[in-house]
C-alpha cells in the first residue's frame, strides 16, 4: 500500500509540476478571462464621457437640450461655426464636433447624413447611439410636420417574437425552456466526459510506453508488483485529471461571474434603455431576459446529484478505458505507429459513445437512450449527459453497477496483459498473442 | 547466517514454445563474486527475473539467505538490469529518493544514503539536474547508486560494464570489490568470459536453459586442463625434438607441449634438459573459460 502511494505520488507530482500542465490548467481559464476582459475593454473603451460639441445648422435641436445625454455622451449645442469649432474644440475640452448640416430636414429623404469631426474615432456603441438619437429626432420632427399624433403612432407599434417548436413524427414534443437548458448541459457533460477520458487514458498509455522504452520498468518491478505500478499510474494520472477539472470548476465560473459583474457595470443600463426605448433593432432586452432565465434554470438543476454522479461515472469510465490503454501501451513499447493503430478501435468505441450520447440527449426518454446507457463502454458518456433530464434512479444505479463491474474486470484483464507486455521486447505482439498473455502464469 | 546467500534447486521456467530455464540448480556462497555465464539467449535474464521475483518459476525452489523468496525479497536484492533505465525528465535526487523508497527505505534513511553515495562519487551537485542532461557514463553512476543504496546483501549486475568507458569501468569495478569486501554477495551476469575470469571466484555456466557446469573457477580450470605446458628456452632446439614430444606449437623461443596421460611434468622437464634444451621458463597452461565453454557446448559464444 505504501509503495502504491509512492507511485501515485510520483505520477501525480511529476505531471502537476510540469510547465505544460500548469500552462494548460491556468492558461485555459486565463485565456477565457482575457477573452472576456477584451470584451469588457471593447465595450467600456469609451466609457470616459465624450463631450460632443453640436453645430446645429439644421436647426434640428434648438438651444434646449433636445438631444438626450447618455452616461458616456454629453451634447453641447454651440453657437460657433463649424470651421471655428473644428479649430478649437480640443481647447474647449470637447471630444469632437457633431455637424448637422443645413439641408438635413429639408426634403423627406430616407438616408440622411451628419458629420462628426474629431481626432479620435467614436466607438460603435456611441456611434449607434448618436445615429439613433438624431434619426429619432428627425422622425419626430417629420411626424409633427405631417400633423399626425405621436401617441397614436406609438400605439401602432407591434413586437413579434417567434417561438420555435419542434415536432417529431410519431411523438409531439414541445421543447420547454428547461429542456433546452438540460440539452445544453447534457452536451457539455458529454463532451467533457469524452475528452477527459480520452486525454487522460492516452496519457496513461504514453507513460507506460515511455517506461517500457527507457527500460526503467524492469528496475521498478524488481521492487513492486506490476499491478501496483499500473494501478498507481492510473490513479496518479486520474488525480491529475481531477485536479485540472477541479481547478477549472472553480476558476471558470469565478471568471465568468466576475466578468459578467464587470460587464454589467461597464454597459450603462440607462444607455441600453435609451436604445431600447428608441426602438433600436438590437434586441438587448430579450437577450438579457434570456440570460437571466437561463441562469435561473441552471440554478434549479439538481447539481447536488448531477455532479457527484457524473464524477462516479467519470472515475469508473476512466478506470475502464485507461486500463485498456495501459495494456495496449505495455504491448507496443516504443512503436508509436503501432500504438496508434491499436488505439483506433478504443477511440472508436469512445466515439460511438459520444454520438449515442448526443442522440440520447435529443430523445432522452427513448429506448435507445435506455439501452445504450446500460452498455459499460458507452455509459460513462451517455448517462452523465442524460442526468439533466432526470432519468429514473434505478436506471442510473443499474448503469453504474454494470459499469463498475466491467471496469474492475478490465483492470484485472489489463493487469494480466500488462505484467507480460512490459517485459516483452523485440518481436511484435499480435492481438491474438496479447490475448494469450491473459492466461500466462506469473 | 547461512553459508549460501542464494540457492536454486531444480528451477524450471517454460514459455509458450520454449523452456527458458531447464532444471537449473546452483548455489552462491555467502560473500563471493559469482559469475552467471552463458551466451546471449541462454536464459540468464530469465533466471535473474525469477530470483528478483519479477517472474515466478514454474517449478523448483529459490532460497535467499536460506528462506524461500517472498515479497520481502526485493528489498534485500539490488538488481541492475542489462538495459539501463531511468526517468529521463526526473531530477537525479528525486529519482533516487523515489527508487530508494520503493525499496522500502524511509525518507530520512534514503536521503542520508543517497547523500553519502553522491559524495563518494563526487556528484553532489547533480541533485537538481535532470537525468536527460547527463552523459551516458554519468547516468550509469546514478543507475549504480540506485542499485546499491538500500544496502542489499545480494547484488545482481547484468552486464554491468556494457557501454562504459575504461575509467568508469574501473570505478564500478572498484566499487564492486569494495562492496564485496564489506560482505555483499554479488552475482555478475555476462556473456563475456574474460571479464569473469578476472573478477569471479565461482561461476555457473548455462546454455540453452541448462546448466553446463558450475563451481570454483580454478577448480573448473584444473578439471578441464589438457596437460599443456609452455616452455621458454634460449639457444637452439635439437632437430629431432618433434619426434620425442607432442608439440602443440613451436615458435621462436617458445614451445607448447602436451604431456601424455600417465606422465607428469617433471618427466617432461627432465627429458627437455636431457635433450640440451636451455629452459628459461616452464609453466602449465590452464584453459580459459572461453575454451572450456566452447569445448563443453561445442559452439562459439554469440
Amino acid at each position: 500500500m505504501n509503495k502504491l502511494w509512492l507511485i501515485i505520488k510520483r505520477e501525480y507530482l511529476t505531471r502537476v509540476t510540469k510547465k505544460t500542465f500548469i500552462l494548460a490548467t491556468l492558461g485555459t481559464p486565463l485565456a477565457l478571462a482575457l477573452f472576456l476582459a477584451a470584451e469588457v475593454w471593447i465595450l467600456t473603451y469609451e466609457s470616459e464621457s465624450n463631450r460632443i460639441a453640436v453645430v446645429d445648422d439644421a436647426a434640428l435641436v434648438g438651444t434646449d437640450k433636445a438631444l438626450k445625454d447618455s452616461k458616456t455622451i454629453k451634447f453641447f449645442v454651440r453657437k460657433e461655426s463649424l470651421e471655428e469649432l473644428k479649430e478649437k474644440y480640443a481647447e474647449l475640452d470637447y471630444s469632437g464636433v457633431l455637424y448637422l448640416p443645413e439641408n438635413l430636414t429639408q426634403n423627406d429623404k430616407r438616408d440622411v447624413r451628419v458629420e462628426y469631426y474629431s481626432e479620435d474615432k467614436l466607438g460603435i456603441v456611441s456611434k449607434e447611439y448618436i445615429e439613433k438619437i438624431i434619426s429619432k429626432r428627425i422622425e419626430n420632427q417629420r411626424v409633427a410636420r405631417s400633423g399626425y399624433d405621436q401617441k397614436v403612432l406609438d400605439g401602432f407599434e407591434t413586437k413579434v417574437e417567434m417561438k420555435q417548436k419542434t415536432t417529431i413524427v410519431g411523438e409531439e414534443d414541445e421543447k420547454s425552456f428547461s429542456a433546452e437548458i438540460a440539452t445544453f448541459i447534457g452536451f457539455f457533460i458529454g463532451y467533457l466526459m469524452f475528452f477527459v477520458v480520452m486525454i487522460y487514458g492516452q496519457m496513461v498509455m504514453r507513460s507506460v510506453m515511455e517506461e517500457k522504452t527507457n527500460r526503467i520498468v524492469e528496475v521498478i518491478i524488481s521492487s513492486v508488483k506490476p499491478f501496483q505500478l499500473m494501478l498507481g499510474k492510473i490513479m496518479g494520472v486520474g488525480m491529475v485529471g481531477l485536479t485540472q477539472l477541479g481547478i477549472w470548476a472553480i476558476l471558470i465560473p469565478a471568471i465568468v461571474m466576475l466578468s459578467s459583474f464587470f460587464l454589467q457595470g461597464a454597459i450603462d443600463p440607462s444607455a441600453m434603455e435609451d436604445l431600447g426605448g428608441l426602438g433600436g433593432d438590437f434586441d438587448q432586452e430579450s437577450t438579457q431576459e434570456y440570460i437571466l432565465k437561463a441562469m435561473e434554470e441552471l440554478g434549479t438543476m439538481n447539481w447536488w446529484a448531477i455532479i457527484p454522479i457524473s464524477l462516479m461515472f467519470f472515475l469508473a469510465g476512466y478506470f475502464l478505458y485507461s486500463s485498456i490503454f495501459a495494456a495496449l501501451g505495455s504491448a507496443v513499447g516504443d512503436d508509436v505507429e503501432e500504438a496508434q493503430s491499436l488505439t483506433i478501435p478504443v477511440t472508436l468505441l469512445l466515439g460511438i459513445g459520444f454520438f449515442l450520447a448526443f442522440a440520447s440527449i435529443r430523445n432522452p426518454n427513448s429506448s435507445m437512450a435506455f439501452w445504450s446507457s446500460l452498455i459499460p463502454f458507452f455509459s460513462p458518456i451517455i448517462m452523465p449527459a442524460r442526468l439533466a433530464f432526470n432519468p429514473p434512479w434505478w436506471e442510473i444505479a443499474l448503469s453504474l453497477v454494470l459499469l463498475i463491474i466491467t471496469s474492475l474486470l478490465f483492470v484485472w484483464l489489463s493487469a494480466r496483459i500488462y505484467r507480460v507486455g512490459i517485459l516483452m521486447y523485440g518481436k511484435k505482439a499480435s492481438v491474438k498473442e496479447i490475448g494469450k498473455w491473459v492466461f500466462y502464469k506469473e | 547466517m547461512p553459508m549460501n546467500v542464494l540457492e536454486l534447486i531444480d528451477v524450471v521456467k517454460r514459455y509458450e514454445n520454449h523452456t527458458a530455464v531447464d532444471n537449473v540448480s546452483f548455489t552462491v556462497p555467502q560473500g563471493t563474486i559469482y559469475g552467471l555465464l552463458g551466451p546471449n539467449g541462454a536464459g540468464k535474464t530469465s533466471l535473474i527475473r525469477i530470483i528478483t521475483t519479477i517472474t515466478r518459476a514454474d517449478h523448483g525452489t529459490v532460497l535467499l539467505n536460506g528462506e524461500k523468496i517472498n515479497t520481502s525479497t526485493p528489498s534485500k536484492i539490488g538488481y541492475m538490469p542489462e538495459e539501463r533505465g531511468l526517468y529521463k525528465k526526473m531530477k537525479v535526487g528525486d529519482q533516487l529518493m523515489y527508487l530508494a523508497q520503493l525499496k522500502g527505505l524511509t525518507k530520512k534513511k534514503a536521503k542520508s544514503e543517497i547523500d553519502g553515495w553522491m559524495e563518494k562519487f563526487d556528484i553532489e551537485s547533480w541533485w537538481d539536474r535532470r537525468v536527460e542532461e547527463l552523459s551516458k557514463g554519468m547516468q550509469q553512476k546514478i543507475q549504480f547508486i540506485s542499485t546499491i543504496m538500500h544496502r542489499p546483501n545480494l547484488l545482481i549486475l547484468d552486464e554491468p560494464f556494457s557501454g562504459l568507458d575504461p575509467i568508469n569501468t574501473n570505478l564500478i569495478k572498484d566499487e564492486i570489490y569494495q562492496l564485496n569486501q564489506e560482505g555483499t554477495s554479488i552475482i555478475f551476469s555476462t556473456h563475456r568470459m574474460e571479464q569473469v575470469e578476472e573478477i569471479c571466484e565461482h561461476i555457473v555456466l548455462i546454455n540453452k536453459g541448462k546448466k553446463v557446469l558450475d563451481g570454483n573457477v580454478r577448480a573448473i580450470k584444473l578439471q578441464n586442463k589438457e596437460n599443456l605446458y609452455r616452455i621458454d628456452y634460449e639457444g637452439t632446439l635439437p632437430n629431432h625434438i618433434g619426434d620425442q614430444f607432442k608439440l602443440e606449437s613451436s615458435s621462436d623461443k617458445e614451445l607448447l607441449i602436451k604431456v601424455a596421460p600417465g606422465e607428469d611434468s617433471n618427466q617432461l622437464l627432465a627429458a627437455l634438459i636431457r635433450n640440451n634444451v636451455h629452459v628459461t621458463s616452464f609453466s602449465e597452461v590452464l584453459p580459459t573459460l572461453n575454451d572450456i565453454f566452447i569445448k563443453q557446448v561445442g559452439s562459439s559464444d554469440e
